[in-house]
Formats: structure tokens, sequence, C-alpha cells
């Protein structure tokens, strides 16, 4: 195995062309697990340490410039006006040591469906910046996951960064797992209100081969919002909306039986995860104080 | 946490302390702190897989990947012929005639020989220059298995064509099993079920299962042996008793005992997981072959595989009680799964067997507890020992009963609660102090924690207070809370005749001016914090601050297990013991100096304290240093507490345990009903300790025991495929632990009654704990939730009937 150590960005680039089946590496929160395992020996590993600018943010008019590394303990301390879902979903990342290591990019590039910050991103709305020497492109967040571990990606492409709309309205994240910490997802779900467009957009994790929004459910609120003109009122939404809206979510998971949880569990769960963060974010939006910071 | 400083309210009757006092500094019943303490905080500890030795090598052992197959062929040539390999080991290299080995039944192979009988069973070994080479020298290891049908549960072990698992039985319990895929079975008949139970005008039944569970010790299984020029070999390891070791080593490398030298290395953690042997004898092997030393280092994954687990159980229960609430009689049936080899499971089962009453008055009784052979993962001692799928079993069924009463369920309990005087189903009488009643009574009395408890000012939720903590699952929806009790009986000491002793090596002499104490036993260091109290002990004796404790090793009689809550008893004992006779020569050398200068040393009752030769009255004789000059005094003895008997095999009948401990648990817990998920906010507990010979470390071994049993309740389970026995979370990404997060606030209420039989008046307390929480969490969950819950670990699919 050879370790590639590029001083720079361009210099990254002119390695992963080289040797596109090198595997980059920053926390090594994920890749380093499977290569003390064994479970993995790539041919190359393409160390971005170095590339300072991967570590960095910056917050513009309309959206965040996420850098690729950038870890989730800086995301939780700096972002949780602007990205208060993924703020949230960052707090429930493992450990406190892996989350000054880990950062969004290596969930992006990894594409686990159990990745912590994917229905965060789905629900915000988010493009992921990917860069080769051939170019630079922007792949939008729904289009990114591909397959069981798969992503969007050309073997000589890298993540560069991810754009994540900034909040115009209340977000939240829940997340299952076995234990009150420090646990992968046996399910999770993201949501976001976008009072400006006035749509709600969603995100499930681990129940699926990939994330994946709640389509059907992100339809069905969003007509009933709309022909309730619930968004005008800010009145509390009846139940039987937000019933259907669980349902609906719970609808959209694709789950498998494995030892972390059974099918028949995730769908159950996964829908009152979405009842219960529909009910956070109405209640915020509506409340006077209107914050769009998560509450945790 | 601080001691409750409530100790008080002796019950009526109780013997009085039997304890001494001491004017020496850092002697019993102080919490002197840990010598290293700070070490392993800070990461400074050295652990047995920190070891390095010049040209040392790596060993790796190859594991089976099927759980029951004939092994056809081994080709081990590819990994021969790997660079930096040194040696390839299998079955037909073991150097003497001796192949297994055991802690009872010598039914384990050292290596594989033609057939494997678990997932993960080692088959051959390899030594390279470096452990990577190792590993993938031995992913070279060619091995064809024809594989063979399993043998996963009751049904499949006694079916008429059952496979065995272990043809050609020899051992002492094949006579009286009634199959031969049962390792050992253990009736307890007492008084006259079928008449006792007309007397009942309630009967409850029910069917519990107890999950397996890991002790999931944080230091991985590791040490390194070292060829000597004699021969021999010098073995530095982690392990839970270095004797038994060493009985099980040498006969199998073909070494006289005093060729194979055992010295204790860092142990990070144990809990029953060290009592067997894991890499001993391999690392051992590969050092002769190669005249190299050998390390082997156990990552998470393989110590998985490298140590047995806890007894998973199905249990049947069945009580009766007058309408009054007075028990009648309780049938019940216990089968423990053993897995492929027998390591400690016939004792689980005795202990099973004969604690399965629980700490309750039942004079008909017929009780019956199995364990199994099968071709899942070996079972053996796990802290508890038997004692813990009993004590959630009939926990459950005390509630049921209490429900069907309509009593509530902790007086039906005291109701029914032993004290001293009463006779085991074993027939056996409790001869010290059983404060059932009263611990029940401590914990009960506890202010509950305030309802919505994670409410913040402003109505928010703090969510680390609430299920699901900082995954943020719920505000407060869904949430109840529910609080439950239980209470256990535990053994002390290793029981049914077994010669239960220990050794220690005790010497003084004056050094640097100042009288020193130097303490030699092969005590086993597994946390439990002897080193502590042995120092305390030969403070408190002879009257000496500086103590020093020799390294643990093979070059003093043996000290037993650091096991069934033994150490501080037996090893304890020993160390007083031992202290006592070093006293009486260090005064007789004192008489036959002064004793012509005072009355006194002839006279009076005398003492070493602060340093000095005191009477009893208080009146300084002589310097310690002045006694003994140049003269060192050194005593080595061993120390037995009281026999036991065996059970009988037919009836169970026999005074088969030393020593009982008790402790009962509150548990008050929230439950996300709707996402079937639990925060346990409080667990409180009370126990009985005797003495307190060191009251901080008895604290934290009652919190850590608390919540290993908190684990079990509500995550920890090694989930084994019914389809292939083969383990699927090997891993402490899928094998969940409490964190922090997960731990509630432990108080503790410490009685200390003294027991007139033991040392100090002490009771052993490392296991009592881990018994009586499990339930107590299920109780408090079943509170909250109306469900029946009949097996552990819970899981959310259980609470949300998905």
């Amino acid at each position: 195995m050879d370790f590639l150590r590029p001083a720079g960005w361009e210099e990254a680039l002119a390695a992963k062309a080289e040797h596109p089946t090198a595997v980059p590496i920053a926390g090594g929160t994920d890749i380093m697990v499977e290569i003390n395992f064994d479970h993995r020996r790539p041919e190359y590993l393409l160390d971005l340490n170095r590339i300072t600018e991967l570590s960095e943010w910056e917050v513009g008019e309309e959206s965040v410039r996420l850098g690729a590394s950038v870890p989730y303990t800086r995301i939780m301390e700096n972002l949780r006006t602007e990205l208060p879902g993924l703020a949230l979903a960052s707090h429930t990342v493992a450990s406190p040591q892996i989350r000054n290591r880990g950062g969004v990019g290596g969930n992006l590039g990894t594409a686990s469906p159990a990745g912590d910050a994917h229905p965060a991103l789905l629900a915000a709305g988010a493009e992921v910046e990917v860069e080769s020497v051939r170019g630079t492109r922007l792949i939008p967040i729904d289009e990114f996951y591909t397959g069981v571990k798969r992503n969007a990606l050309a073997p000589d492409e890298l993540i560069r960064a991810v754009h994540i709309r900034k909040a115009d309205g209340p977000q939240q994240y829940s997340k299952v797992g076995t234990r009150n910490a420090m646990v992968i997802a046996v399910c999770a779900f993201g949501i976001a209100l976008h009072p400006e467009t006035r749509t709600v957009r969603t995100g499930i994790g681990s129940a699926a081969p990939t994330p994946v929004r709640a389509e059907a459910a992100e339809e069905f609120l969003n007509a009933a919002l709309a022909e309730g003109g619930f968004w005008d009122s800010g009145k509390i939404i009846t139940p039987s909306i937000a019933k259907q809206f669980a349902e609906l979510a719970s609808g959209a998971c694709n789950p498998i039986d494995d030892v972390r949880g059974t099918a028949r569990y995730r769908r159950h769960a996964v829908g009152i995860m979405a009842r219960r963060t529909l009910g956070w974010t109405w209640e915020q939006y509506r409340g006077s104080g209107r914050t769009l910071e998560g509450a945790a | 946490m601080a001691l409750n400083p409530r100790v008080a309210a002796v019950p009526a009757g109780t013997p009085t302390k039997v304890t001494q006092g001491s004017q020496t500094k850092g002697g019993i019943g102080e919490s002197t702190l840990r010598p290293d303490g700070t070490l392993k905080v800070t990461g400074e500890f050295a652990y047995s897989s920190d070891m390095w030795h010049e040209d040392m090598l790596w060993g790796q052992t190859l594991r089976s990947t099927v759980a029951h197959a004939e092994i056809r062929s081994i080709d081990v040539s590819e990994a021969v012929a790997m660079p930096g390999v040194y040696a390839v080991l299998t079955y037909d290299d073991l150097p003497a005639e001796m192949k297994n080995y055991g802690l009872e039944i010598q039914d384990t192979p050292v290596l594989a020989h033609g057939k494997v009988r678990h997932h993960g069973e080692p088959v051959a070994l390899v030594a390279a220059d470096h452990p990577e080479t190792a590993r993938r020298a031995a992913a070279r290891i060619r091995i064809d298995y024809a594989e063979l049908p399993l043998i996963t549960d009751e049904a499949s072990a006694t079916a008429p064509d059952a496979v065995l698992v272990h043809e050609n039985r020899d051992d002492h319990h094949i006579g009286h099993v009634p199959h031969p895929n049962i390792v050992h079975r253990q009736p307890i008949v007492r008084g006259d079920v079928a008449e006792a139970r007309k007397r009942a005008d309630v009967i409850v039944e029910g069917e519990y299962v107890f999950g397996m569970q890991d002790q999931a010790f944080l230091g991985p299984e590791s040490g390194l042996a070292v060829p000597a020029e004699d021969g021999g070999v010098d073995l530095y390891v982690a392990t839970q008793w270095l004797h038994s070791d060493l009985r099980q080593i040498a006969p199998v490398l073909g070494l006289p005992a005093e060729k194979v030298r055992m010295t204790l290395s860092g142990v990070g953690g144990a809990f029953g997981g060290r009592e067997d042997l894991s890499m001993q004898i391999h690392a051992c092997l590969l050092a002769l072959r190669t005249g190299k030393p050998v390390k082997i280092v156990y990552n998470r994954f393989e110590s998985f595989f490298g140590h047995v687990h806890r007894h998973p159980a199905k249990l049947h229960y069945e009580h009766g009680a007058t309408r009054d609430g007075k028990l009648t009689h309780l049938k019940c049936r216990i089968v423990l799964d053993g897995g492929a080899y027998a390591s400690a499971s016939p004792a689980v089962v005795g202990n099973a067997a004969s604690l399965s009453v629980g700490p309750y008055v039942v004079d008909d009784v017929d009780i019956e507890a199995i364990a199994l052979y099968s071709n899942n993962p070996p079972c053996g001692a796990m802290r508890g020992f038997g004692a813990v799928q009993a004590c959630f079993a009939y926990e459950a069924q005390m509630d049921k009963l209490a429900a069907a009463l309509g009593m509530d369920p902790v007086e039906l309990r005291q109701l029914n609660a032993m004290e001293q005087g009463t006779i085991m189903p074993t027939g056996q009488p409790v001869d010290s102090p059983a404060p059932v009643a009263e611990l029940l009574r401590r914990v009960k009395s506890r202010p509950l924690p305030p309802e919505r408890q994670w409410e913040v000012a402003g109505g928010e939720a703090d969510v680390r207070a609430l299920p699901g903590g900082l995954s943020n699952t719920t505000h407060g929806e869904g949430v109840v809370r529910g609080v439950g009790y239980a209470v256990g009986i535990k053994n002390v000491g290793f029981s049914e005749g077994f010669d239960d002793y220990s050794t220690a090596r005790v010497r003084m002499e004056v050094v640097g001016g100042e009288p020193v104490a130097t303490v030699h036993t092969a005590m086993a260091e597994v946390g439990q914090g002897g080193v502590t109290v042995h120092a305390q002990i030969a403070r408190t004796e002879l009257g000496v601050t500086q103590v020093t404790i020799h390294p643990a090793d093979t070059q003093v009689g043996s000290a037993g297990s650091t096991s069934a809550s033994r150490q501080t008893y037996v090893t304890g004992g020993a160390v007083k013991n031992s202290c006592e006779l070093v006293r009486e020569k260090v005064l007789e050398i004192g008489r036959r100096k002064f004793g012509s200068y005072h009355p006194a040393w002839a006279t009076a009752e005398l003492l070493l304290e602060g340093g000095k030769v005191v009477t009893d009255g208080g009146e300084v004789l002589s310097d310690l240093v002045d006694v003994l000059e140049d003269e060192a005094v050194e005593v080595e003895a061993e120390w037995r507490h009281r026999p036991t008997e065996a059970f009988d095999l037919r009836t169970g009948q026999g005074n088969g345990h030393v020593q009982y401990s008790f402790a009962a648990h509150r548990a008050v817990v929230e439950v996300d009903t709707e996402l079937g998920l639990v925060k346990v906010v409080e667990l409180a507990c009370a126990q009985d300790v005797g003495k307190a010979l060191n009251p901080l470390s008895v604290v934290g071994q009652i919190q850590g025991g608390t919540t290993q049993g908190l684990g079990v309740a509500v995550m920890e389970e090694i989930i084994v495929d019914p389809k292939t026995a083969k383990v699927r979370n090997p891993s402490f990404t899928d094998y969940l632990i409490p964190t922090i997060l997960d731990t509630p606030t432990i108080p503790v209420d410490v009685l200390e009654l003294a027991d007139e039989h033991a040392p100090y008046g002490l009771r052993g307390i490392g296991e009592a704990p881990t018994l009586s929480s499990t339930p107590a969490v299920l109780a408090a969950i079943r509170d909250a939730t109306g469900l029946e819950l009949n097996r552990t670990p819970v899981r959310p699919e259980h609470l949300t009937g998905t």
C-alpha cells in the first residue's frame, strides 16, 4: 500500500488522476477501521490532511460552502444557526474524539446509508462540489447516492466541499440507536422547513439501500400546508395531516433486517420520528421566537 | 460518590463487630487510593498488550470460519513459504501427549484435531517478525472443511439422532447426565412440592430467556512468552489465576511445572473472561519452537472468539403462594447453553440450581439445572456465574406473583425474605446476617428522582436526560416513567467441596531506618483492588506504614482465582494470617531481646501499631526498628476458609457454599413507549458488605457491577445466528456496552453486618450488584409499559411489537 501525501489541492487532483484507485483519507475514522480489520486494502491511500482549505468553510448569501474535512465538532460549535439540521446530526456522530476528526466529506465519500450527515443534507438541500484535473462540477445531493456505499463520483474526482443551503426555517434531526450515545444509526430522519419556498424537505438514513428523501410525504405535506393556508396562519398542524405525513415517510423506507434492528422496526421508527420532528419544527416556525436553532 | 452515612440501624440479633481498630494510618476501613489509579486514568499504565522484547516475534491464531465441521486437510505450505514467517503450527506439531486443556474437564483442544466444534476455534498458529505478516500468513493456510449438523439448542442437543459434540466422554459427569450432549445436571429436591402446591391460592408460571453477555473487558487477551536457557519458558500474561493456567499449560508443553514461570502483567479487566486459557499455550508453543520471544495480542474482533461468554439461558419457573403472600413452593428448570467446551459449565450449573430460589424462604422445591454441549460459542465464567440468569427469572416471577395477589412487590419480597438461620434449598443453614428485607427497605425509602426530570427552564427539554439522549428522538413525547425493584443472592468463594485456599508470603524488615512489610501473593489484580487491600491489611496487622506489594507470579503458592467475589476474603484472609504469623515471630524476637525489661512483654496482649510494639492498653514497649534490627522475618502460609461439601447428585442437598452476598436495587427508568428506547435515570443499590475494607473501592465495585447488569438489561448481547451458529456482532460497533450517557446516578447504601466466620467480618462484594440490577431495570420497564418482557436484553422491537 502506497501512501500519497499531496501538499496542496492541485497536487491531490493530479495524484487522483494518476491513481484512480487511490482512496482519499482525511479524518480516517472510517477508512482506518476498514484497513485495521483487513476488510479493505487499497493500492494507494491519498492523504488529504495537508490541504488546509478542506478544513475551512465560508458562509455565503445563500449557502454555506463546507470544506470536505471540516470536523463535526466545528459544525456543532460554529454553524448551528446556518445549518441547524446538520449541527444536530453532528451531535449524534460517534464520540467526541471521532467528531474531532471526522467530517462530512468522509460520510459522502463512503456513502453508507447509515452515515449521520446524509438525512440532514437531503433535508436542507445541498450540492456536492467535486473536482478533478478535468474541472469542477456540482452534484445535487438527490443525485449523489447511487447505491449501497456508492456515489456519483468519477474515479478521478475528489470531494472538495459541500454547498448546503442556509436554513430559512426550522430544521430537526433524530436518530435511533440502541444506546444513548456512540451508536450507529438503526435509522434516522431529518426535516427542514423552507418558508421562503413554502416547502418541506426530508431525509431518511439507514432505512433503504441509500439515504433517501420521503418524497411522497413531502409532496403530501406541501400540498396540505398550502391548501390549509398553514404557512400564513401558522396554526397548529392537524393530527391527521401529521399522521398521514408519518405514514408516508414510513412508506418511503425500504429497509432490511440486520443485527442492529428489524425492517419492521425501522419503518415504524421512521414514522414516529417524522411525526415528532414535524411537530417540533412547526412549533418553532409558529412560535414567537421562530428560532432556527435545533432544540438539542 | 460519597458513602451514605446512614449505615447504622443494625437489626437486633446481629453479631457485634469482630474487626479491630488500628492506630496505623492507611489500614483497613480507610479509602486508600489505588497505586495504579492515576496511571490508568492518564493512559500510562502498562497493560499486557504493551509489552515488548528485543528480537520478538508476533503470534497469530487461525480460527475456524464454520461452527461444526470435520477438517479434511490443512495445507500450510504457502504460509510457511512467506518471508518473515518463522513457524506455522497445527495439531500435528504439539510436543506432548497431552493436547487438551480445560478448567475442570480437559475437553478443549489446544489446536483443533480433525474437527472444529464452534465458530472461531483455533486451528493453526503462525509466528512472524511482524504482526501483519503473521496475519497474512495465517490467511494463506488452506483448510478443507466438511460441515457437520449443528447442535444449537436443547431440542437439537437431545434429539434421538443428535450428533454428539464430544464423542467418547470419560469425564466424571457422564455417569449422571441424561444425554452425552449435557455437560452436567444438578437437581435439588426438598420437601414435597405436590403437597405444598395444594396449599397455593395463586400459582404463576413463566418462561424466561437470558441473552449471551460478553465480559467486554477493555484490555484484549495478550501476553509474551520468552524461551529460557533451561528449556523452559517465562510467560508474562494477563490472567485471573496464574496457578490454574500453569496447571493446564505445562502438561501440553511437555514441561515440568517449575520450568514454566508465570508473571502477571497488566490486566485490563476480566469479569470471568480470563479464567479460561486464551493465548497462553499458543505463545509458549511458538516461543519454544522458534527459540524467540513471542507476543500475541488479540484485536477486539478476535477477543470475542478468544474467551468464553456468559451462558445464555432458558428458564421455566412456577411459584405458588397463599392468599396472604407466603410462598408455598417453587418449581424451576434452568437450561444453560455451555457451547462447544465445558469450561466452567458444571460449576455454573451448581450455582444456578442452588441459588435458583433467590433470597427467599421456600421449604418445598423441585429444581433442575443443566448445561448443554452445543456448537454455539463456549460459555463459562462471568460475574454472577449462574446466579445472574436465575435472579432475572425469579425476580420477574415475584413481580408476577405480587400482581396476581394484588400485593406491593416489595412487601411480597419482604414477607418471604430469608434471614440469618433460614435453610437454603440445599439444606444449608444461612449462618451469618442476611438482611434481605432491610436492603429492600433502604432502596425503597429513598426519595424518587423528580418527575419530568428532563425539563429545564423555559419548558425546553434536556435531551441528555431522555431516552435517545443526544440522538434527539423525543422531547418528552411518548415517555413514561417506571420503577422496579429486585434483590438477589450470590455465593462467595468456590463451592461444592473445592479446596479453595490462598497463599501469602509476608516479610518484615527494616529498610532505611523504617520497618517495611512486603506482601507477595499470586493474586491476579484485575481491577478489584487487591493491591490496595493487601497493603491495608499489612498496615493494620503489622503496624507499618510502608508496604510493598510484590508482583504476582508463580514463585509463590497459589492464590486461587480472582473470581467468585473471593479475593478479599481468601487472599485477604491469607495475607492477614501470614501477617499474624509474622507478628508472632516479631514479638518472639522482642520478648527475647527486651522481655526482661518490662513485664508486659510476657503478660499483656501485644499489638504492632505505628511502627511500635504496644500493649492493648496503649503502652509502648519498643520500636519495631529496635526489635528487628538486621533481622528479616518472613512467612509463607496457605489459608483456607471453612470447607464446603458437594451437592448430592439426586437431591442437591449439601453445605455447598462458603458465604452469601446480598444486594437490592431500585431502578427508575423513562421509556419512550413509541420508539422503544430506554433511559435509566437512577439505579439505587443497597448491599451488605460485612466490613468495607476500602469503602471507596466497595462503592466502585457496586457501581461497576450495577452498570454491567444494566448493560445486559437493555443492550449487551452476543447474537449467534441459529442457522449457522456463527457470531454476528463481534465488535464494539454492534456489541454495545453502556457509555457514561447510559449510566445513571447510582446511589449506594452500604451496610456492614459482620460475618463472624470471615476475616474482619467481610463479605465478598463484586458480583451481587450484577445480579439484581438487571431484573430491577426490567421490572421498571414493565412498570412503564405494561408489557410482559420475558427476555433480556430488551430491544426496541420488544417494546414496540415490531
